[in-house]
């Protein structure tokens, strides 16, 4: 009989990948994820897609504020502020 | 008094704080356009229309004007902004019965489907049960192509598609930078749902980043 090491699978690599890179998992399950990646081309390369993902979210386009809303809010603030600043 | 750089976190909160306090208009007006857009995403995800989570942020706004003297600094500008917006949204949630109810969320009952859909992984049959059948493909030169304005609109696209409470723990994480510990007392999440909510959600987004790269 061989005893096989423990060992995860690329299915479950995926599903662990944030708790990885949150720094969440456990020694053991962090040793199984490391030794994984430095096996498995395939999860090193989906990593770096999530990687580029996060980096992309972190510039995101995004409609500026309306322009009547703007002024409102800075109406507001002046007036607030009027006398005092 | 504290001798924390110019440039440190610390020392820049302050000073905005203070310019805010004394009127600083240019100030005001930058802290408005960098967090509107979040704002109002994260609003969204409580009231039924986009008319309707454009006024919370306004509404939010005026608090701020009105309440600035009243900041305590015990957490950033940034969450002091976004708790607002969410005491507002959920007022007005409670009030057109569209509660969404972070506190009670089980982030195992919004959707559970796999980060990757099961047919790419080989199956018990196959020589590497679990392992990939069809495996990732590269993304050529991410970090330009990503910056393409069409890509650019696709993720955004992608964020507005999310479940509510993944949108709003990404925009929170990812797009506003705010720690996991912030989102979970800001959400009322415990550490372990914020994850996972943050793990569905992007792997939906590199999902769809992936169709695009692909395309």
């Amino acid at each position: 009989m061989t005893v096989r090491e423990p060992e995860i699978t690329c299915r479950e690599f995926v599903e662990l990948v944030t708790d990885y890179q949150e720094g969440a998992l456990e020694a053991d399950a962090l040793d199984l994820v490391e030794e994984h990646l430095v096996l498995c081309d395939w999860c090193r390369d989906y990593l770096d897609q999530l990687e580029a993902t996060v980096a992309a979210t972190a510039r995101i386009l995004d409609d500026p504020p309306p322009a009547e809303v703007l002024e409102r809010v800075m109406t507001a603030f002046r007036t607030r502020h009027r006398g005092t600043a | 008094m504290s001798s924390a750089p110019a440039s440190s976190p610390v020392a820049s909160e302050a000073s905005l704080v203070d310019a805010l306090r004394l009127g600083d208009e240019a100030a005001f007006s930058e802290l408005v356009h960098r967090h509107h857009a979040g704002l109002r995403r994260v609003a969204r995800a409580h009231v039924s229309s986009d008319a309707l989570a454009e006024e919370v942020v306004q509404e939010a706004w005026l608090a701020v004007v009105a309440g600035i003297d009243r900041f305590e600094g015990r957490s950033s500008i940034k969450t002091w902004l976004f708790s607002i917006v969410m005491n507002i949204a959920r007022t007005r949630g409670r009030r057109e019965r569209r509660t969404l109810p972070f506190s009670a969320l089980r982030a195992e009952d919004e959707d559970a489907s796999p980060s990757v859909p099961p047919e790419r992984f080989q199956t018990q049959r196959d020589a590497w049960p679990g392992h990939w059948a069809t495996p990732p493909r590269p993304w050529e030169d991410p970090e330009r192509r990503l910056g393409a304005l069409e890509a650019r609109e696709h993720l955004r696209s992608a964020l507005r598609k999310l479940p509510a409470a993944q949108q709003t723990v990404v925009t929170l994480r990812d797009v506003e930078g705010l720690g996991a510990d912030e989102v979970c007392r800001l959400l009322g999440l415990s550490e372990g749902n914020q994850r996972v909510l943050l793990h569905r959600g992007r792997a939906r987004l590199r999902a769809a980043l992936d169709t695009y790269m692909e395309a």
